[in-house]
């Protein structure tokens, strides 16, 4: 039998401090998550300064937290993998300060994540059958990424976005139609009440990359209809607005995903990021996928949001093939996936 | 041990007893994550430094840039978890004061905080009253003592300040080069510069005057621990000053 590798991770990219116990890349032995969602709430938006000061206070207990949760002590371990990009400097560089100190003092191998290797990855936790080559769409409120996985660690982007990332467009449509931050979940659930094809709002294409996204367009198009409504004194049906908007984003990912698949030739399509936990989103891709005959993966709403258990599974796959960092590992917020 | 990284300098030291066992400092435009645990390493290794033994790592605790203050004690925290070791914090002007042990006159810190303002603090060394003499003999240990304590403030209300004061003083610190020129001005009362091997940040001090602190029982533990940026976040001063606006 294969020699276990437990790998304690840790995550501070953004506003969520977490740290995790990952057992060979796909058994999550703890999961702890300190998410500072209410305090950047009234800002509108993260605030880099006080996530990064929020990180610092709280990164020994949710460290301490997850080796409680998962019966383990640092000396059980096999290393230690943290996020070193992309992300906000000044909270990445919490994480990877920590991580280096514990490596220094315990003398466990120190592997450096890419944060979106951890998304894709989360895919590894509850899918066991599910290896690579893949396609991937990473969604979140910083990326939007359509990811050929070839390998475990290789990757190829195909796509991204010209402008916002589809998070982003969430983020400022909620905030335009009174819904506040985060974005995400709350047209989410509006959308429920309204109906989809109320308004017609359009599905940019980039010409020179098929598989690119554009949402600035889109985002344009929604606030020129509010204004539209306001100038002829017309109430808004803020539930139509959500869900239109949120069918004509859906819509693209489908089409540009599903495109991509194909023309790759792979059978095999997931989804990772924090877009995809979108209700709407996932039931239009496990609809697509079964006429189209491709296996369709996606992760819990728990491991799509910023998590480490998606960097203990990143790591595991970095650990095995010898990856280590040094003492010098520093933070990376521009980190390009599949660089080092 | 002792760790500074609250300005430009990164500085490690490891003491023992009174005795400093060695210290690494850089002040050199590499950031601190790329510095500072390859030097505390080196330390490591070189003074063949059993990273269990050691008793608490003292960290200055600020102010400072806010990301470098946070590097030290990310790293302190750290090394406290992993070692299950606690923390001493040790104010990162009262550290830079220690520098200049046995000075007689003020003490006056100064660190570039930007928007027109210093982070500093006034000390002088004074005689411990609580010491009793060994065998009679007549040494004098001296305490640091704040007469006014750290802040943030305005040049030039920190020399009306030292003015009202009255005493000679010695200023270090990187606020000296920014504002050398204002104090030749506008220093009313009897100053100097100190030199280069005083003037800034070392984790020797930082480690000296912990080990003081560690006597006396001023310890906290790493999870409590975090950097005292004397200052708020932009967006919560704006917020505030938004807050205010509307108020009035």
């Amino acid at each position: 039998m294969e020699k276990e590798i437990c790998l304690l991770a840790i995550e501070s990219s953004c506003d969520e401090t977490a740290a995790a116990v990952v057992k060979n890349g796909r058994e999550v032995l703890s999961n702890v998550i300190y998410s500072q969602i209410a305090l950047h709430t009234e800002y509108g938006g993260v605030v880099p300064e006080i996530a990064s000061r929020k990180h610092i206070e709280k990164i020994n207990q949710v460290i301490r937290q997850a080796l409680s949760e998962a019966g383990k002590t640092l000396q059980d371990l096999d290393g230690i993998a943290v996020t070193y990009g992309p992300g906000l400097v000044g909270a990445l560089l919490v994480g990877v300060s920590e991580a280096k100190a514990i490596s220094f003092a315990t003398g466990l191998p120190l592997l450096g994540i890419h944060h979106i290797e951890g998304h894709i990855s989360a895919n590894y936790i509850e899918n066991k059958e599910l290896e690579p080559p893949f396609v991937c769409l990473v969604a979140s409120g910083g990326h939007s990424h359509l990811v050929v996985v070839k390998d475990y660690g290789e990757y190829e982007i195909i796509g991204r976005t010209r402008d916002d990332a589809a998070g982003e467009a969430f983020d400022k449509v909620a905030r335009a139609i009174g819904l506040g931050y985060p974005g995400g979940p709350k047209i989410d659930k509006l959308s429920k009440e309204g109906n989809p094809d109320a308004i017609a709002f359009p599905r940019a294409k980039v010409n020179e990359n098929e598989y690119d996204f554009s949402f600035s367009g889109l985002k344009s198009a929604v606030l020129n209809y509010l204004n539209a409504c306001q100038m002829k004194g017309e109430e808004v049906n803020r539930a139509d607005v959500a869900a239109s908007f949120q069918k004509a984003v859906i819509d693209v990912l489908v089409e540009h995903s599903i495109h991509a698949v194909k023309q790759f030739g792979y059978d095999k399509f997931a989804i990772a990021g924090g877009v995809a936990s979108n209700s709407s989103l996932r039931k239009a891709f496990e609809e697509r996928c079964a006429t189209e005959g491709i296996q369709f993966y996606h992760p819990s709403p728990i491991y799509c949001t910023d998590n480490a258990a998606m960097i203990g599974a990143a790591g595991y796959y970095e650990f095995i093939k010898g990856v280590r960092s040094g003492y010098d590992l520093n933070a990376v917020p521009g980190l390009k996936l599949g660089e080092r | 041990m002792g760790i500074e990284s609250s300005g430009l300098v990164a500085s490690v030291a490891v003491a023992e007893d009174g005795v400093l066992l060695g210290e690494y400092t850089t002040n050199y435009k590499k950031t601190h994550s790329q510095t500072l645990l390859p030097m505390l390493d080196e330390l490591k290794i070189m003074t063949e430094l059993d990273l269990s033994s050691i008793d608490a790592i003292a960290i200055s605790a600020g102010p400072g840039s806010f990301t470098g203050l946070r590097i030290g004690s990310a790293t302190a925290k750290g090394l406290g978890l992993a070692l299950d070791k606690p923390l001493v914090e040790v104010p990162t002007l009262e550290g830079l004061a220690y520098n200049l042990y046995g000075c007689h006159g003020l003490i006056c810190p100064i660190m570039d905080a930007r928007r027109n303002q210093v982070y500093t603090g006034i000390y002088e060394f004074v005689d411990d009253e609580g010491q009793t003499s060994v065998d009679g003999a007549r040494e004098q240990k001296l305490v640091l003592q704040s007469v006014m304590a750290q802040t943030a403030m305005d040049i030039h209300e920190l020399l009306k300040e030292l003015e009202r004061m009255d005493r000679r003083v010695i200023f270090l610190g990187d606020g000296v080069p920014v504002y050398g020129e204002v104090i030749r001005k506008e220093c009313a009362v009897p100053f100097s510069f100190a030199p280069a091997h005083l003037n800034a940040q070392r984790a020797g001090s930082v480690v000296a005057l912990g080990e003081v602190y560690y006597a006396q029982g001023r310890t906290i533990s790493s999870d409590e621990h975090g950097p005292e940026y004397l200052r708020k976040s932009q967006a919560e001063r704006e917020k505030e000053e938004r807050a205010q606006g509307n108020a009035k």
